[in-house]
């Protein structure tokens, strides 16, 4: 009975500082302070402040959107339609300008419209019990169409002047109104995720859906809500993006829905659900646009930057993996 | 104040002045385009080189985004306004969405123009076209007319019967064809740029005229389709089919001899003017105003109307002579 066993169980959890320094976000955030290292080491004119908050438009639109998939991803479902939404959004925002609505009436139709795309998509998912990745994938083409059957190859311009301030305004010295609606919606998503009952609902739900249902919880109303969120979130880069822009063409934001999921997965966020957490989302956001600002100050070319960025997103998911298989 | 230190005082002063000089000899000028990994850009980069070559002191960045997407190229634009470049010649992805951020650009002292694909004007100092619709229209008729010493007849293949560009084209024709004694337009027709309808509008054209001499296509579409034509109807050589075309798509054409010539803009040539201008502007040399005329090195001068629109130059001819230079390029 001598040899009976020498397996370590632990009798206490880590102590959260140890959890904390071995944390996913813990080596991103590394990751993030050697590349604004680099940097500012490789070009004389990244540590400007008034370049750095240029830069920060960067990532600004799409890590808003990034904080509300991030938890759309944390339920097992997700939204690919986003950035056809902005288009969306953006469409009915340019013509009800041209008709003449008002700025805060813009902006009212902006959030409404994000409102109603997420509504359709939710309603799809969580009402119909279809598969999310299609059915998105079916509004990806669905909401883009018709901005383009309303502006053909066309354009609205002529946003009224007090328009211009979400995009390019500045709340205080360099710090603008989107980076700083960016640190506030970190705030608030981190608390809804991580601090109230509803974030505890995402993580059971894509940890197992159908335990969730026989608990009780109720699943399709939480999964309608988090595409109701999706869809209000670009909403908002959609009047960020606009206002930016000072125009919309069908062609707006094309591309953003994978940058946003290349954000949450970068982030730590599990792709099949169940784990993650909107600080590994800021980070991310902040590691992208550090990067892809950098590369741009040294010229590089947008098809290296984007081997770059991909090589990134492999180096930092894999690396943990391998890790863990050398440790064992 | 001793002699020698003011002897040493001046050397100093003159040392601090000449680095200053020496650092702001080299003017960075940004050439940026719609999307990298574009043959047509690319032969842009290449003129663009040219005239730093040419200029001395000029070093050309030659960027652009991965597509092309307003988006990228103002992220690119964020990071050139960063590096504080002394001009951006852009071909722009969007004609309003630039506006904002090329604005900053302008307000923080660099030179912006545009070039083959313009900025609204708001957004840059001035925008050189390729070429302009009355030079163009010169151009199509004056190709046709080359080959066709004792006049003939001709007929026109253009896009649809909507089509902006081509209406303007045939319009600005129609007005020099005094010049041209000899040659009469019998017809046009319309392939609606769809390769299989312009190839049956070109078949119609030579059954209905006989004595036709010439096919015009001003459309990269028509064009191949006219010249396929001609040449599966036994035509080649009887039938000359010019226009505006594609190196790429009009090399097999050429060199079976279906066309004699044809024309499209020279991106090499595009390149190094757009180059030129930034750096005129740049330097003082030159102003942005209407009416002003901006040099161009071998290009000649570019003279700017009420919009701050400039044109380059007669569309660029390709012939036997130099289509295999360019087929490779776009």
């Amino acid at each position: 009975m001598t040899s009976l066993s020498t397996r370590h169980i632990p009798d206490r959890l880590q102590s959260p500082m140890t959890r904390a320094t071995r944390s996913w976000e813990a080596l991103l955030l590394l990751v993030a302070i050697a590349i604004f290292i680099a940097n500012s080491l490789a070009s004389p004119y990244f540590l400007d402040p008034w370049n750095l908050s240029d830069a920060s438009f960067n990532f600004t639109e799409k890590a808003l959107i990034a904080f509300a998939m991030a938890m759309l991803v944390i339920a097992g479902e997700i939204d690919l339609s986003v950035a056809s939404i902005i288009a969306l959004c953006s469409t009915v925002m340019g013509a009800a300008m041209m008709a003449g609505v008002p700025v805060w009436g813009l902006v009212a139709l902006g959030l409404g419209t994000g409102l109603a795309c997420g509504a359709f998509n939710g309603l799809l998912v969580a009402g119909f019990g279809l598969p999310s990745i299609v059915v998105t994938i079916g509004t990806m083409s669905l909401f883009r169409g018709l901005s383009f059957i309303a502006l053909g190859d066309g354009a609205y311009t002529g946003y009224p002047a007090g328009f211009a301030w979400f995009g390019q305004g500045y709340v205080w010295w360099v710090f603008s109104f989107e980076l700083v609606l960016f640190v506030v919606m970190a705030l608030l998503f981190s608390i809804l995720l991580h601090r109230t009952n509803f974030g505890r609902l995402v993580y059971v739900i894509g940890n197992n859906a159908t335990a969730a249902r026989f608990s009780g919880v109720r699943v399709d109303r939480v999964r309608f809500i988090l595409f109701l969120l999706t869809g209000l979130m670009s909403g908002i880069a959609a009047i960020c993006l606009t206002s930016r822009l000072g125009s919309t063409r069908p062609s707006i934001a094309t591309g953003f829905e994978l940058e946003v999921v290349t954000m949450v997965v970068l982030g730590g966020v599990s792709i099949l659900g169940g784990s993650g957490s909107i600080p590994g989302v800021v980070i991310a956001a902040l590691v992208m646009g550090l990067v892809t600002f950098g590369l741009g100050l040294l010229n590089v070319p947008g098809i290296v930057m984007s081997i770059i960025v991909g090589a990134l997103l492999i180096g930092v998911i894999a690396l943990p993996r391998l890790w863990a298989m050398w440790r064992r | 104040m001793s002699i020698l230190k003011k002897a040493l005082t001046t050397a100093a002063l003159a040392s601090i002045l000449m680095a200053g000089a020496a650092q702001a000899e080299t003017k960075r000028i940004a050439l940026v385009v719609k999307a990298l990994g574009i043959g047509f850009f690319e032969a842009a980069n290449k003129g663009a080189e040219e005239a730093a070559k040419e200029l001395g002191d000029v070093e050309i960045i030659y960027t652009g985004p991965t597509d092309t997407t307003a988006e990228g190229q103002i992220e690119v634009i964020n990071s050139l306004i960063a590096q504080k470049v002394d001009a951006i010649a852009i071909s722009a992805n969007d004609t309003d969405a630039l506006v904002p951020t090329l604005k900053k650009a302008m307000d923080r002292g660099i030179t912006v123009i545009s070039w083959d694909s313009g900025v609204a004007k708001e957004g840059r100092q001035m925008h050189l076209n390729p070429s302009s619709s009355a030079l163009i229209g010169n151009t199509i008729i004056k190709l046709a007319a080359d080959h066709l010493p004792e006049g003939g007849e001709v007929a026109v293949l253009s896009a649809t019967t909507t089509s902006t560009n081509q209406n303007t084209w045939i319009e600005e024709m129609n007005k020099v064809m005094g010049n041209y004694p000899g040659i009469t337009v019998v017809g046009t027709v319309y392939g609606d740029d769809l390769a299989d309808k312009s190839y049956r509008e070109a078949q119609g054209l030579m059954q209905t005229y006989p004595n036709l001499k010439a096919i015009i296509a001003p459309t990269s579409v028509g064009i191949v389709a006219a010249a396929q034509a001609v040449t599966d109807a036994g035509k080649v050589g009887q039938v000359n089919v010019t226009g505006l075309g594609l190196p790429s798509e009009m090399a097999g054409h050429v060199k079976s001899g279906a066309s004699k010539s044809f024309a499209i803009w020279n991106p090499i040539d595009l390149g190094y003017a757009a180059t030129m201008i930034a750096y005129n502007l740049n330097t003082g040399k030159a102003t942005a105003e209407p009416g002003a005329e901006i040099p161009m090195g071998r290009m000649g001068s570019a003279k700017l109307d009420e919009n701050g629109e400039a044109a380059m130059a007669d569309p660029f001819t390709y012939d036997a002579s130099n289509i295999d230079q360019f087929s490779s390029i776009f």
